[in-house]
């Protein structure tokens, strides 16, 4: 009986904390989306797809989305072709230097983000470090504007996102079993055909799972185009941030928001499916 | 292989799995579970005296890991009880049981020294200090741990922790001792050191043990009587010589040991102990006493000890003509196989003797295939695909 | 040739990653205001710092935040955890769903959705509807770990234990929960770390009455370089290093007596 009550009460808890935390949230926002603006109480009814419309026949919007979606995937690019070989080479490293590697990877992860892009401001700003190395060596005349350019938002964002990236990679890579590479070697197979035919298929999951960590995120982090980007309307995170704070159109904010959920949705759906197939045939081999 | 002298002609009155009630220590009537709709267990009873060493024996789903938790209370029959010295235990929970149980994985508490393990089931009940102390010790003692007893279980052998178990359960002077496969994680030499140890502590406890395991050799070699399960019920109790060499079916045979089959059908009873069995061409005299109709199918089991192979067998003995298709050196012995002219193919398995010329036979030969009269089992073929 | 290639490679993203951070701090303790050059050490920064009303309290709220946040997280997470682990139920996966769902979550959409929810059912912005948002971020993450620790356990302790005697109470005195004060202390160090990195949520859900470090940061530097902000982050740097070494050790800790082999 003592433990029946028990039981109730755990579940009951951490259900009741997911449901009105978690799920109430959502289906509010999502609900807010199809209502209309409203100056003093943030939005009232009748429904209407009003802000729908406005995201996606307002040009001003719809080109912000755009420019978030490139700068994430640029972003999320550059992250997996500095990220997989780090993961890799890590993975093939001893126990003890894989530690101190994990260690110097954590440390400025485990550091505010907002005080590490401002740390990167420093560095690119006209007389930051940059433009010193670049002007000292010559292969500057002037120093560059390399602030307030998307340049430094990717910068940034790689900046901070690069660790997304690299734990998940590095967590499927480090279970590899390096036999099936030595057996491709075996086999005849060149460096190329390995990595295409052998190590890549097998991180498929790291490597998606790495992406989404790193690629939805991305277009929310609105400090770092904030700080680094100046004041132009870089990524959705601005958007909604700027329709919440500023402009109080909650239901455009919101409208903006539900394309972000549903982003992660088919992005979320893509990788159990492909979790699935490769489960599948695990099972029948 | 001479002065092998089968059970059945020493002891044919006796009644396997009943013991007198006055010494047993573990009662267990009738016992039924089932997971969901699957029978595990099918009417289990089984009586343990003082001091028994019993296995349960079977393949893995057979029941019998089942049928442990159930002693120890980690699950609760659907129907029958247990029994502790003649009080029913079938609702007390698993901490006010005075049965221990060594775990197949052991289940040390990784944060806590071997000798803090060992303590803890004491200090539960309350004991503290010196006596606390002493029953540690003597209990670290008994399975030559002592020495390591403020070691972590991470950094143990397998070997260790194996004893750092059994000295966690012993200690707290359990009535009964369950030991559910304790051995299947070690290696084949360490398992037979582990075997002899296991008996020793047995015989110095006093205490009765019940191990289930799925090999069969260690439930021949360690226990006083084995319990072979079959599909949730038990197929047969008996010594180890009684379900070697009185198996109750084809399946406890199979299941213990090599064996050879020759098909045949009852013609006829030769007074109380007696069958004549149609084999093939041949018409033998079988010794059985088990209820068979004349006609009914039957198997006659021979293990590949008790065949002989012999060039010119005396017309009494019953033989079967075949031809040599294998033989193989194996140190103390020496296995051939022979396809008999009849079809099915048997194995014999004799003990080598360089001096003896019979030993020369080559692949090929003609050899007649013969038994002593009365080592043979008669079984009903239950099941005639095989 | 190939070894130094990759020398150069790591060499190349770690200096990325430690060469603005060691600006930073070196700014921190630069008597050149705007750190064009060295101009030689100061501590200064730090006094101004430490005299700036407003970036103490936001500290001090943030931190209150962060504890309070952390220790209510692990302790619904260690529970759920326990939970999900020993009891069979209708919806465990949907539930874990959810969790990871959560998890894998931007921060911006949590951010916004608890913010409709806030002003919807009224609660005011302020400590505690920061209060519970952090606790939200941080539940799935305590919650892995917990898991992942028990998962991790042989499951037959818990029965050794009760063979041997212990009540349900004892079992979780005496063997749950010293099992698991490893993960409960890293679980604790990464909602704390979690809470105080946090910059997108807080600046939805909390009001001008509960001013927090990221947000009077982000105030403060948006127009220009803050030497006491250098300071303050030099500070921030050295508190992530010692969580860093923590939570190392615990791992250590974990793997000398942690599993049975």
């Amino acid at each position: 009986m003592k433990i029946l009550r028990t039981k109730t009460a755990v579940i009951g808890l951490i259900c009741g904390w997911l449901l009105l935390f978690g799920v109430v949230p959502i289906l509010m926002l999502l609900t807010s989306s199809f209502l209309s603006q409203d100056a003093a109480g943030f939005y009232r009814l009748p429904f209407s797809l009003h802000s729908y419309r406005q995201l996606f026949l307002d040009p001003g919007y719809l080109e912000v989305m755009l420019r978030s979606l490139k700068l994430a995937a640029l972003t999320t690019l550059i992250c997996l072709s500095a990220g997989y070989p780090f993961a890799w080479f890590t993975a093939r490293f001893s126990k003890r230097q894989r530690l101190v590697i994990l260690i110097l990877l954590m440390i400025p992860f485990w550091t505010n983000s907002l005080v590490r892009t401002y740390a990167i401001r420093m560095v690119l700003g006209t007389h930051g470090l940059l433009n010193k190395l670049l002007l000292a060596t010559g292969l500057i005349d002037s120093p560059l504007r390399l602030l307030y350019t998307d340049t430094a938002v990717l910068l940034g964002l790689f900046y901070l996102m690069l660790p997304f990236m690299i734990l998940p990679l590095y967590a499927n890579l480090e279970k590899l079993d390096y036999r099936l590479v030595e057996a491709a070697h075996d086999l005849g197979a060149g460096p190329l055909q390995i990595f295409r035919r052998v190590i890549v298929p097998l991180s498929l999951p790291g490597i998606f799972a790495g992406c989404i960590m790193v690629f939805v995120p991305t277009m929310g982090l609105f400090y770092v185009a904030s700080l680094l980007g100046g004041a132009r309307q870089l990524l959705i995170g601005n958007l909604i941030q700027q329709q919440f704070l500023n402009a109080r159109n909650w239901p455009l904010g919101s409208a903006t928001s539900v394309m972000l959920i549903l982003l992660m949705t088919v992005m979320l759906a893509g990788y159990a499916l492909i979790m699935r197939r490769l489960t599948a045939r695990g099972q029948r081999s | 292989m001479t002065g092998k002298r089968r059970l059945h002609q020493q002891i044919s009155a006796h009644n396997p799995g009943k013991i007198a009630v006055s010494d047993s220590v573990l009662s267990i009537r009738g016992l039924s579970k089932a997971f969901g709709g699957l029978k595990v267990l099918t009417d289990i009873s089984l009586e343990v005296s003082q001091g028994e060493f019993i296995t349960l024996l079977g393949p893995s789903g057979c029941g019998k890991t089942t049928l442990l938790r159930l002693v120890a209370g980690f699950e609760k029959p659907d129907r029958g009880s247990v029994y502790l010295d003649g009080v029913d235990i079938s609702s007390l929970p698993p901490e006010k049981r005075q049965v221990n149980t060594v775990f197949q994985s052991y289940a040390l508490f990784p944060h806590m020294t071997v000798a803090a393990n060992v303590a803890f089931g004491l200090e539960l009940k309350g004991f503290r200090g010196r006596e606390l102390n002493d029953r540690v010790n003597q209990a670290l003692d008994q399975v030559r741990m002592r020495e390591l007893a403020d070691r972590y279980p991470g950094r143990l052998s397998g070997g260790q922790q194996q004893r750092v178990a059994i000295a966690r359960a012993v200690v707290n002077t359990p009535r009964v001792l369950l030991l559910d496969e304790p051995l299947s994680a070690l290696d084949a030499r360490l398992r037979r050191d582990m075997q002899i140890e296991l008996k020793r502590l047995q015989r110095e406890l006093g205490i009765a043990f019940i191990l289930v395991t799925h090999d069969q050799d260690e439930a021949l070699s360690m226990s006083d009587r084995v319990v072979v399960m079959q599909d949730s019920r038990i197929a047969q109790i008996g010594t180890p010589r009684e379900v070697y060499e009185d198996p109750a079916n084809l399946y406890v045979a199979r299941f213990i040991g090599d064996i050879n089959l020759f098909p045949g059908t009852v013609i006829g009873r030769n007074g109380k102990n007696e069958l004549q069995v149609q084999i093939f061409d041949r018409r033998v005299l079988a010794r059985s006493d088990k209820a068979l109709q004349p006609g009914q199918l039957v198997q006659l089991l021979l293990r590949p000890e008790d065949l002989r192979l012999t060039e010119d067998a005396a017309e009494k003995v019953p033989f079967f003509w075949g031809s040599i298709m294998e033989r193989s050196y194996r140190g103390s012995t020496l296995d051939t196989t022979i396809h008999l002219d009849a079809g099915p193919v048997v194995r014999a398995c004799e003990f080598f003797d360089e001096d003896d010329p019979d030993f020369d036979y080559r692949v090929g030969e003609r050899v007649k295939v013969s038994w002593v009269q009365g080592w043979e089992v008669v079984l009903p073929d239950e099941d005639p695909t095989h | 040739m190939r070894k130094s290639l990759r020398l150069l490679f790591f060499c190349g993203i770690f200096l990325y990653l430690y060469v603005p951070i060691a600006i930073l701090i070196i700014n921190a303790f630069n008597l050149n205001r705007y750190g064009l050059r060295w101009d030689g050490f100061t501590l200064k920064w730090f006094t101004a710092m430490a005299a700036n009303p407003g970036l103490m309290e936001a500290t001090r709220h943030s931190l209150t935040i962060a504890i309070c946040a952390a220790s209510a997280a692990t302790a619904i997470g260690c529970l759920a955890a326990i939970g999900f682990t020993r009891y069979r139920f209708v919806g465990r996966r949907i539930l874990q769903g959810t969790l990871m769902t959560l998890m894998m979550a931007p921060d911006i959409i949590l951010a916004i959705s608890l913010l409709v929810l806030f002003v919807g059912i009224g609660i005011a912005l302020g400590f505690w509807s920061l209060l519970l948002s952090h606790i939200t971020f941080c539940l799935p993450f305590t919650v892995m770990t917990v898991t992942a620790r028990l998962q991790g356990f042989d499951r037959f302790l818990l029965d050794a234990a009760r063979d041997l005697g212990a009540s349900e109470g004892q079992l979780l005195r005496r063997v749950v929960l010293p099992l698991l004060r490893p993960a409960l202390l890293s679980s604790w160090l990464l909602s704390f770390t979690l809470s105080l990195d946090d910059v997108i949520v807080s600046s939805f859900v909390t009001g001008p009455s509960y001013d927090v470090l990221p947000l009077k940061i982000f105030s403060m530097v948006k127009v220009g370089v803050k030497p006491e902000v250098n300071a303050l982050a030099t500070l921030m740097v050295a508190l992530s290093l010692v969580l860093v070494v923590i939570s190392q050790l615990l791992v250590k800790e974990r793997d000398k007596n942690g599993k049975n082999k």
